[in-house]
């Protein structure tokens, strides 16, 4: 079956991709000749790999990750890199150096991020399935604000080989598709062991989706239709829930008294390991020449000065700032007890329900320009930040509209069940279709 | 509170510079995601514990690895097979 490829010509007029392949190779298998599109914080042997900064700009891996081995193995077209927020640090697409993405169903409106490439790319019908990466909800922010399918899995099912890091202990590479169908078997090709990376787990994926939830309960928490969640989607999720229960599931309430603190606990977290994996980018084995005739300081401030966009910065600096001496205690320190604390309430919960489902987003895509304050961005991700803070598996499923734009329906589960969140997504998307 | 000289210090730490005209707005920006942050301070519970953790080694053994040439081919500056860095004193 060598030979065979693929031509792929997008008319790509949300500045979803960053790189393009117009001739694709691929072999045969489970994906042969299936056109993906791989987020471009995932290293792809021979194509352009910038995580959407100038920093990276020109950076040809030497090699592939773990989940773009197993894409071509199954004989899946990599067609071409998708854009992104810089590093993954976003919730709109917005931060990427080389302009926004736009959302296929209003290019008024952002995609979502920081995977929003990713998103329109399958929205705007270029690509079947895709791989992202979420970090706080970087899959199921874009996969709600585009109206697709999208899954974070359970910490440790998908190798992060080959991810260029962010935040080791909170992102994982997903699946991202316009059906659970689609996302199942993308989920089947890239999940499994990888010796080279530390935290893989041994549990491969080897579902094909089940309609029929009779019996399931399902935890609905209070915090997921509270304050700053707009009520014309808390409606759109409560009628979708209320389908669910038509379809034989049993509802009940719960509470995750942790949230209050998550979403802290995740930008102290997530800031600090940002502050040493991007200390890599110095321009010296890659990247943006460093003046090698100025002192070190000097040189590598230069470089990331003008290869690091302000949100990556930002990110940086409050990263260091939290580990320095002095107030290690009073954020990285307490930021991991509200952690374990989120972990506990789940895992409470998750004794007595199946999953617990909620809204994805608090509210529907943002306008282009509406978070240009950095705190009110990170306030959006208040609901999807939890199951990475727990690892656990959460998908985001289109569930309705409002405003004429679409809401997704989050289901999250306990860890390693990442085969029963799809299978209520399933469920939930046989039914309304 | 941060001023706006301990940002310009932690910036300096990191080897991350702020232009001038952007110190205000960043500091300002800076006080105010610290200040969401302070609402750490009344986090209570057990020191993190990690559970269903354990350390992952391997034997130390050289393995194959990337030729030389590929891993050289992104670096900017090289010399005699050697990635050139900046001065260090």
């Amino acid at each position: 079956m060598a030979g065979h490829e693929i031509t792929f010509e997008p008319d790509d007029r949300y500045n979803a991709f960053l790189t393009t392949c117009r001739k694709v190779p691929h072999g045969p298998g489970e994906l042969a000749g299936i056109a993906v599109a791989v987020k471009d914080n995932i290293s792809t042997k021979g194509i352009e790999t910038t995580c959407a900064s100038k920093i990276l700009k020109g950076y040809i891996p030497p090699y592939d990750a773990h989940v773009v081995e197993l894409l071509r193995q199954s004989g899946a077209a990599i067609v071409g890199k998708t854009n992104m927020d810089e590093f993954g640090m976003g919730t709109t697409t917005e931060n990427s150096a080389f302009g926004p993405t736009l959302n296929p169903g209003d290019i008024g409106r952002v995609p979502g991020g920081s995977s929003g490439g990713s998103a329109a790319a399958i929205a705007g019908g270029m690509v079947r399935m895709a791989l992202g990466t979420d970090t706080g909800g970087s899959i199921r922010c874009p996969a709600a604000f585009c109206g697709i399918v999208g899954l974070k899995p359970t910490y440790g099912r998908v190798s992060r080989y080959g991810l260029i890091a962010y935040a080791n202990s909170l992102e994982q590479v997903g699946p991202m598709g316009q059906t659970v169908t689609d996302v199942s078997t993308l989920m089947g090709v890239i999940a499994g062991h990888d010796r080279r990376d530390s935290t893989s787990h041994n549990k491969p994926y080897t579902h094909t989706p089940r309609a029929g939830i009779k019996g399931l309960k399902i935890g609905i928490p209070q915090e997921y239709f509270g304050v700053g969640v707009d009520p014309e989607v808390a409606a759109v999720v409560n009628k979708a829930i209320g389908r669910l229960e038509e379809l034989g599931a049993t509802t009940v309430p719960c509470s995750i008294p942790s949230m209050e603190y998550a979403l802290a606990a995740y930008y102290v977290t997530c800031t600090c390991e940002a502050s040493s994996n991007l200390a890599r980018f110095d321009g010296v084995r890659y990247g943006p020449a460093a003046d090698t005739k100025k002192s070190w300081h000097d040189a590598f401030r230069e470089v990331r000065r003008a290869g690091f966009g302000t949100e990556v910065r930002r990110r940086i600096l409050l990263g260091t700032y939290a580990l320095s001496s002095g107030y290690y205690g009073k954020y990285y320190a307490k930021a991991q007890i509200a952690r374990e604390n989120v972990k506990k309430d789940f895992a409470r919960i998750f004794s007595e329900v199946d999953v617990i489902a909620g809204p994805t987003m608090p509210t529907i895509a943002f306008k282009l320009g509406e978070k240009s304050d950095p705190l009110s961005m990170y306030l959006s991700d208040i609901l999807t930040v939890p199951a990475n803070l727990a690892g656990i598996p959460a998908i985001s499923v289109p569930c309705g509209k409002a405003e004429g734009m679409p809401v997704g329906l989050q289901i999250m589960g306990r860890p390693g069940e990442d085969e029963r969140v799809i299978d209520v997504a399933y469920t939930f998307e046989q039914a309304v279709t | 509170m941060a001023t706006e000289q301990e940002v310009n210090h932690i910036a300096e730490l990191a080897d991350v510079s702020i232009n001038t005209e952007e110190l205000v707005p960043f500091t300002h920006q800076f006080n105010a995601i610290l200040d969401y942050f302070d609402i750490l301070d009344r986090v209570s519970g057990d020191t993190a514990v990690t559970r269903d953790l354990y350390n992952v080694m391997r034997e130390d053994l050289v393995e194959p690895s990337l030729p030389q040439e590929d891993v050289l081919r992104n670096a900017p500056a090289q010399e005699d097979g050697f990635i050139k860095a900046p001065r260090v004193m």
